[in-house]
This record gives C-alpha cells, sequence and structure tokens, in this order.
C-alpha cells in the first residue's frame, strides 16, 4: 500500500493572474438570455470592508435538477453546462457569474460550492453559498450569525447575492475537508 | 526625531531586516509540522487584513464537492504547454523544460486533470497593467500555459525561466523567482494554487510568501530540482517537480479498479 504522501503546500495567487485564470466566457455557466438564467454575484471585503480588487472566485455547482455535470468543455464551453466557472473580481471587489439556481444532490440542500483566491491569501478557501430557504444538517449546526454569511439572498432585481467576507465582524465561514492537514 | 518626517500619507516601508525578524518570530511562535502555510502571516503585509481569524469549519463534502470539473482535449490546445511558441519570435531568456507529475494524497495519479501556469519574463516582468517593475516587457513571451496532465499523471511546459523581481512588500523586497501553477484533483476538495520554486535561490530566506509555510520540510515541497536528465542537447535545461493534492474521499479499492483498466473516467 501507498503510504500517505505530504501535500504540497498552497500559496497566494499573487495580483497578476488576470491574464492568465479568467479567460473569456469563463464566468457565463450558460450564455446571457437563456431561459431560467440568473446573476449569481456579490462583493468580496477584507478585514477593514474594503472591497478586495485582486479576488478570484470558482463556483461548482449541480444543474437545476440536482444533477452532477460531468461533460468537458468549461474552458470552451460550447453551449455544454458543466457545472464549473470562474470569476474574478472588478476594481470594486465585484464579481458575478451567470448560471442557473442548482438543485440539491440527491436530495441535499442546493448550494454553490465556492472556491476564493486573492492576492494577500496565502491559500484558497472554500465555501458554500446556499440557495434562501435551503438548510442541512452542516448549516443548521452553525450559530445563527454564522450560517448567515453561507446564504445566499435573493435581491431586488431577483438575483442571487452572496457577498465575501475575508475577515472582519461578518467573516464568512470558510471550509476544511476530511483529508485536509492544516 | 527618530520618527520619519515624511509627510506623505503612505507609511515608509520597513527594512528587510525587521521583516526577517518577523518571519522569525512567526516560525518560532507555529507549532512544528505544519503543512500549509500560515494565513495570518504579518511579514506578508497583504495577508493581514485578507484572512480569516476563525477556525476553519469541518465539513464533509457532499454531492457536487465530491467531483472535479472535467476538461479535455475540447478546452486545451496541446501548444499552450509550450510557452516560448506564442509569438512571432523567440523570447529572451534560458529556455526550460518543466515537468513532473501530479499525484493525489495516496499515491494515484491525477489523470486528464487541467494544470495552467503563469510567471514573469526572464527580467522579472509580469505582462500586466499593474505591474510597474521598470523591466523590460519581451514581447515574445506572455508568461502563460495550460496543459492537461497524461493516463500517468504527467504534466510538460516548455518556458523560460523567470526572473526574481521587487514588489514593494518592504523596502528592497524581491521575490525568489517562481511560477504559479494551478491545478484540479478528482473532487473539487483537492484544487489548489501554488507557486513552484528553483533549487538555491538566495532569496528564500527573506521572502515572507515562501516563508509563510513555516516548516523547512513543507517549503522544500515547492522546489523544484534540476535533473540532467530533462535537459536536452542544445535546446533546454530541465527542471523536475512533483505535485501532491489532498487524498480523494474514494476508497483504495475504487483507486485500484481505476488503475486497472487504464483509461480516464472523464
Amino acid at each position: 500500500m501507498t503510504a500517505t504522501l505530504e501535500p504540497t503546500p498552497g500559496q497566494t495567487v499573487g495580483p497578476f493572474f488576470h491574464y492568465a485564470l479568467p479567460y473569456d466566457g469563463g464566468a457565463h455557466l450558460v450564455p446571457p438570455g437563456t431561459p431560467g438564467a440568473v446573476r449569481l454575484h456579490g462583493t468580496v471585503y477584507d478585514g477593514a470592508g474594503v472591497p478586495v480588487p485582486d479576488a478570484l472566485l470558482e463556483i461548482r455547482q449541480a444543474d437545476a435538477a440536482g444533477a452532477t455535470p460531468r461533460v468537458e468543455g468549461s474552458l470552451a464551453r460550447d453551449g455544454r453546462f458543466t457545472g464549473w466557472g470562474r470569476a474574478a473580481t472588478d476594481a470594486g471587489g465585484r464579481y458575478a457569474f451567470t448560471t442557473v439556481a442548482p438543485g440539491g444532490v440527491r436530495g441535499g440542500a442546493a448550494f454553490f460550492a465556492v472556491t476564493v483566491f486573492a492576492r494577500g491569501l496565502l491559500d484558497r478557501l472554500f465555501t458554500r453559498a446556499y440557495l434562501p430557504g435551503e438548510s442541512d444538517a452542516f448549516l443548521a449546526g452553525l450559530a445563527p450569525e454564522d450560517a448567515a454569511t453561507l446564504q445566499v439572498v435573493r435581491d431586488e432585481a431577483g438575483d442571487l447575492r452572496f457577498d465575501v467576507h475575508l475577515q472582519g465582524e461578518r467573516e464568512t465561514v470558510f471550509l476544511a475537508y476530511p483529508r485536509h492537514r492544516a | 526625531m527618530l520618527t520619519t518626517t515624511s509627510t506623505s500619507t503612505a507609511p515608509a516601508l520597513v527594512p528587510q531586516e525587521q521583516v526577517t525578524a518577523e518571519i522569525t518570530e512567526a516560525h518560532a511562535a507555529t507549532p512544528p509540522g505544519a503543512a500549509q502555510p500560515r494565513i495570518d502571516f504579518p511579514p506578508y503585509r497583504s495577508s493581514v487584513l485578507r484572512h480569516p481569524t476563525k477556525d476553519l469549519r469541518h465539513a464533509d463534502p457532499e454531492g457536487i464537492e465530491l467531483v472535479a470539473p472535467v476538461f479535455g482535449h475540447s478546452d486545451v490546445d496541446p501548444v499552450e504547454a509550450d510557452l516560448t511558441i506564442q509569438h512571432g519570435g523567440d523570447p529572451i531568456g534560458e529556455r526550460m523544460v518543466v515537468t513532473g507529475r501530479v499525484l493525489d494524497g495516496d499515491g494515484r495519479p491525477v489523470r486528464h486533470q487541467l494544470v495552467e501556469i503563469w510567471q514573469a519574463n526572464a527580467g522579472g516582468r509580469y505582462i500586466h497593467k499593474r505591474d510597474q517593475h521598470p523591466a523590460a516587457i519581451d514581447p515574445n513571451f506572455t508568461g502563460v500555459g495550460r496543459c492537461l496532465t497524461d493516463a500517468d499523471g504527467n504534466y510538460r511546459f516548455t518556458t523560460i525561466k523567470p526572473g526574481p523581481y521587487p514588489w514593494r512588500n518592504h523596502h528592497n523586497a524581491w521575490r525568489p523567482a517562481h511560477i504559479h501553477f494551478s491545478l484540479f484533483g478528482t473532487e473539487f476538495t483537492q484544487r489548489l494554487v501554488t507557486q513552484m520554486y528553483f533549487p538555491g535561490d538566495p532569496l528564500f530566506a527573506l521572502d515572507p510568501i515562501y516563508q509563510s509555510i513555516t516548516e523547512q520540510s513543507a517549503r522544500d515541497r515547492l522546489v523544484a530540482t534540476y535533473d540532467h536528465d530533462v535537459t536536452t542537447h542544445e535546446w533546454a535545461t530541465g527542471y523536475r517537480w512533483d505535485i501532491v493534492l489532498t487524498g480523494t474521499h474514494a476508497t483504495p479499492l475504487e483507486a485500484t479498479f481505476d488503475d486497472q483498466d487504464g483509461e480516464d473516467h472523464r
């Protein structure tokens, strides 16, 4: 049997990823204007409440019926829904995806799995963005103020808003999964 | 007065000696054995307001988190693995091959997954509007590459050795030469962004980003090895760097079946 290998440590994505990681259409999991499409958008804030202009978010999600896509084409979508997207924040710290609201997988709560990268952030962070009204044992196990940081809000435009607070009073709950080593 | 009399609103940059002392202090305050960087690492000034202060919450991965996005040959052109042929002429600098294997924590190859890299040119300059380092831009080098790992988890890039560059974290702050790597495993929970460094870099001890990994053996895992068998005659030097992602939640039995039937499960 192979012994467990030591993991390669993470490092910050740095300030100069913009011409490497973001790509045309990366934030459009479905084409804008698609029936049923929603905008998932928000702002990334630092501990002083200042928007972070050099952050990057990735999402992984089920389709509207709760099915998990396993098809290639996330970089060259060609009309395929692959359930993954990437968006950099703009000068105001804002990001936005065009996508569909995911269904819950196998009866679970519906959420977007989210990864956050930023200059100044020495390793990626995982979190979840639960659709309005959704809950599960994990979310229910958090203090209400913590659970609130993982809940997507439907805004006045009908879009889905999910802000990320890297630090501060409304600090987002970030996740570690089994087998992650700190 | 010993304090600064500058009228500028920008605080004066502290000297390297102070940052080095802060690095030493942070290392001493961290228990041994840490596998990952400290995300609260004050010597890296940008980290101060951008790290979570609460412990990460342990979650069992569910549904969508257990499956990575799939990338294939429709996404990545094989020529994207050669950063030296993206323009009309040859880039300036030391041509080199960087290759290695991507494995999961159980030693299984991570097959057919996307590897992305980005880097400065030989002069330490990025093609990025916010990089104001007064080094030459190389019109024949963008510094961005992609490839897919093969059926045995191997990746391979041809590129130019990047130069070190100054970055204003403190006075006379210089980053060791490095290549940024972005990696996917077979699960969303294995996502990794990191940096590969070069052996023997004199800037290692001075760099707060590299030193944010407080354990020497863990830092060593970010340093490539010069490999003369990868070096090619009159063409390119060669470096080897293997990458280990976290373990998956797949059982070893499933892995055995994966290994035996040989082909990918895209």
